[in-house]
C-alpha cells in the first residue's frame, strides 16, 4: 500500500522515537510511506487560535502538494490528523471558507480541491494493512503485557476515526494481534492537557497525573499512545507529577509503533525505544523473554 | 450577607457580539444553546476555568462583551473537543472558544495577554521557516513570559535533550518564498489578528 507521509513538526524533535518505530516496521508492513515533498507546519491549535484563515491555508498547501501522487495523506500525529481533516471538512462545509483559502494559496501560486484523503497511521495500520497481515508477522508476541490504550483527543474528536468519540477499539484490536492484553482504559480519549503544558501547566500536570492513576488502577504495565504531545507530556513530565503529587509512577508510555516493532521482532535501537525519558528496559526485557520462549516451544 | 450575582443593565449589553460569533464558521448553532451543561460536565479542565463553558455560552447570548473576552476561560480551553462531540445541539463549541481567542487577540485583551503568548510566539516560529522547532518556540515563549521560568523548564529540556529529542537547530521549508505570500495574502484575508513579527 502506497501512501503520502505526512510526518508534522514533532516527528524530528521530540517524538524521533515514533519517527524510527514507523520507518522500522513500515517494511514488513509493506507500506510505502513517501514522505510529503516540502511540507510545512499543519498550525497545530495555535494558528486556529489567531488567524483560522491562515490555519486552513497551511493544512490546504500541504494536501495540495500531496493531491498530485494520488495517494490518501497518512499522519501519525493526532493534531495533524485533525487539522487536515478538519480542512477538508470546513472547506466543504462553508464557501467563505474556501473562497478565501483559494485566494490565499493563488497568492502563492497554487490552488486544492479540497478533496486528498486523509487518514491516521493507525488507521492505515489496522484497516488497510489488516490485523490477519499482522498476526502474521508477529514473531515474538507481547503475550502477558498489559497495555493501556490511550487514544488522546484529536484522534477520535472532531472528525476522527471509527468507533465514536468515547469508545474506541482499533488500538485495542491491534494490541490484541501483537499478543498484548488491552487493559479496560476509560479514560481512553480523555485529553492530556496538549499545549496547556507550555502556558497552565498545574492543569495539564494534573490531567496527566489522572491518566496514570487511571492506568495505574487498570494495572497496566506500559501505555501506548498515538499522539506525539500525548506521549511527550505522559513521559517527560512524569517525574515532575511524581514529585508535585508525591506518587510513584513509572510507566514506560510508548508509541503503538514501537510495540509494533518489538512483537515483530525489532531491537530496542531500531524503534527508537531509547528515547523514552522512563526507561522502557523492562519492556524491551520482556520482549526478548517472549523471543527466547517462542524459539524454544 | 448579599447574594453573589452580576446585575447587567440593559444598556451595557452589546447586541452585536452574539452576532459577531455567530458568524465566524462552525458559530453558526450558538442559539440553539439550551444551557444544558453537556459541555460543561464533559470538559476535562472545567475545574480549572473561571466561568465554565455553559456561563460562557450564557454569557455570549446575554452580549457581555467584555466578561467573555476577558475571561481567562477561553484559554483554558485545550481544544479536545470533548463537549463538541456530545453537544445534544451539534454546536461546534471548541471552535466559538478559538473565535473568541482571535476576537480577543484582535481587541488586543490586555487580561489574557500572557495566555495569548504562546500561540502568536508559535505564529511567529512557524510564519518564519515553515515549521515549527519546539526548543526556539518554548525559548522565545519564556523569554516572552517569564524569563525565570527558564529555570523550571531546564531539567525537562535537559531530559529530553539527552534523549535526542531536542535538536537545536529547526528545519526551513525549502519553498519559502511562495509559502510566505500564501501567509501574507491570509493574513490580510483572515484579518482577525495584527501581523506577526517575521524575523
Amino acid at each position: 500500500m502506497k501512501c503520502t507521509y505526512y510526518p508534522g513538526c514533532s516527528q524530528h524533535s521530540t517524538a524521533r522515537g515514533y519517527e524510527e518505530s514507523i520507518q522500522t516496521v513500515a517494511k514488513p508492513l509493506d507500506l510505502e510511506l513517501e514522505t510529503l515533498d516540502d511540507w510545512n507546519c499543519c498550525g497545530a491549535t495555535a494558528y486556529m487560535s489567531v488567524n483560522e484563515v491562515l490555519s486552513f491555508c497551511l493544512t490546504a498547501r500541504n494536501l495540495s502538494l500531496a493531491a498530485k501522487a494520488g495517494h490518501p495523506v497518512v499522519t501519525p500525529c493526532n493534531a495533524c490528523f485533525t487539522n487536515l481533516r478538519k480542512t477538508n471538512a470546513y472547506m466543504a462545509e462553508f464557501p467563505e471558507v474556501k473562497a478565501k483559502v483559494d485566494e490565499a494559496l493563488g497568492a502563492g501560486g497554487m490552488a486544492y480541491d479540497g478533496k486528498t484523503p486523509t487518514k491516521h497511521l493507525l488507521q492505515v495500520i489496522v484497516e488497510d494493512v489488516g490485523l490477519e497481515k499482522i498476526r502474521g508477522l508477529v514473531k515474538r508476541p507481547l503475550a502477558g503485557l498489559r497495555v493501556a490504550p490511550y487514544y488522546g483527543c484529536q484522534i477520535v474528536r472532531p472528525l476522527g476515526i471509527e468507533g465514536g468519540t468515547d469508545n474506541p477499539m482499533m488500538l485495542d484490536h491491534l494490541l490484541e494481534a501483537l499478543g498484548a492484553t488491552p487493559t479496560h482504559f476509560p479514560m481512553k480519549t480523555t485529553c492530556c492537557g496538549g499545549s496547556l503544558m507550555g502556558t497552565q501547566e498545574d492543569v495539564a500536570l494534573r490531567l496527566c497525573r489522572n491518566l496514570l492513576l487511571c492506568a495505574e488502577q487498570a494495572k497496566a504495565d506500559c501505555i501506548a499512545v498515538t499522539c506525539s504531545l500525548c506521549q511527550m507530556n505522559l513521559d517527560a513530565y512524569q517525574q515532575r507529577i511524581n514529585s508535585n503529587y508525591g506518587t510513584h509512577f513509572n510507566f514506560p508510555i510508548v508509541y503503538f509503533t514501537q510495540l509494533m516493532g518489538l512483537a515483530l521482532g525489532f531491537e530496542e535501537r531500531q524503534l527508537g525505544l531509547q528515547r523514552g525519558v522512563v526507561p522502557t528496559s523492562s519492556l524491551v526485557r520482556r520482549g526478548a523473554t517472549a523471543g527466547a520462549k517462542e524459539a524454544s516451544s | 450577607m448579599k447574594p453573589d450575582q452580576t446585575v447587567l443593565y440593559e444598556g451595557a449589553m452589546d447586541h452585536d457580539f452574539l452576532e459577531e460569533v455567530y458568524k465566524t464558521p462552525g458559530g453558526g448553532k450558538i442559539k440553539h444553546c439550551i444551557q444544558c451543561g453537556t459541555c460543561s460536565g464533559s470538559c476535562p479542565v472545567s475545574w480549572a476555568m473561571e466561568e465554565s463553558p455553559r456561563q460562557i455560552f450564557a454569557f455570549i447570548r446575554a452580549g457581555m462583551r467584555d466578561r467573555v473576552l476577558d475571561s481567562l476561560t477561553i484559554w483554558t480551553c485545550a481544544s479536545c473537543y470533548q463537549c463538541a462531540g456530545r453537544c445534544p445541539q451539534k454546536i461546534k463549541i471548541t471552535d466559538v472558544m478559538y473565535a473568541l481567542k482571535r476576537i480577543a487577540i484582535r481587541e488586543n485583551r490586555q487580561r489574557s495577554k500572557a495566555a495569548q503568548v504562546l500561540s502568536r510566539k508559535f505564529v511567529d516560529v512557524v510564519n518564519a521557516n515553515g515549521r515549527n522547532n519546539e526548543t526556539s518556540l518554548m525559548t522565545r515563549y519564556m523569554m516572552a513570559t517569564n524569563p525565570f521560568s527558564a529555570f523550571k523548564a531546564a531539567p525537562i529540556g535537559m531530559r529530553l535533550f539527552s534523549h535526542g529529542r531536542l535538536p537545536l537547530t529547526g528545519q526551513k521549508v525549502k519553498d519559502i518564498v511562495n509559502l510566505r505570500k500564501i501567509i501574507a495574502k491570509a493574513e490580510e484575508l483572515g484579518g482577525e489578528a495584527p501581523r506577526p513579527e517575521v524575523k
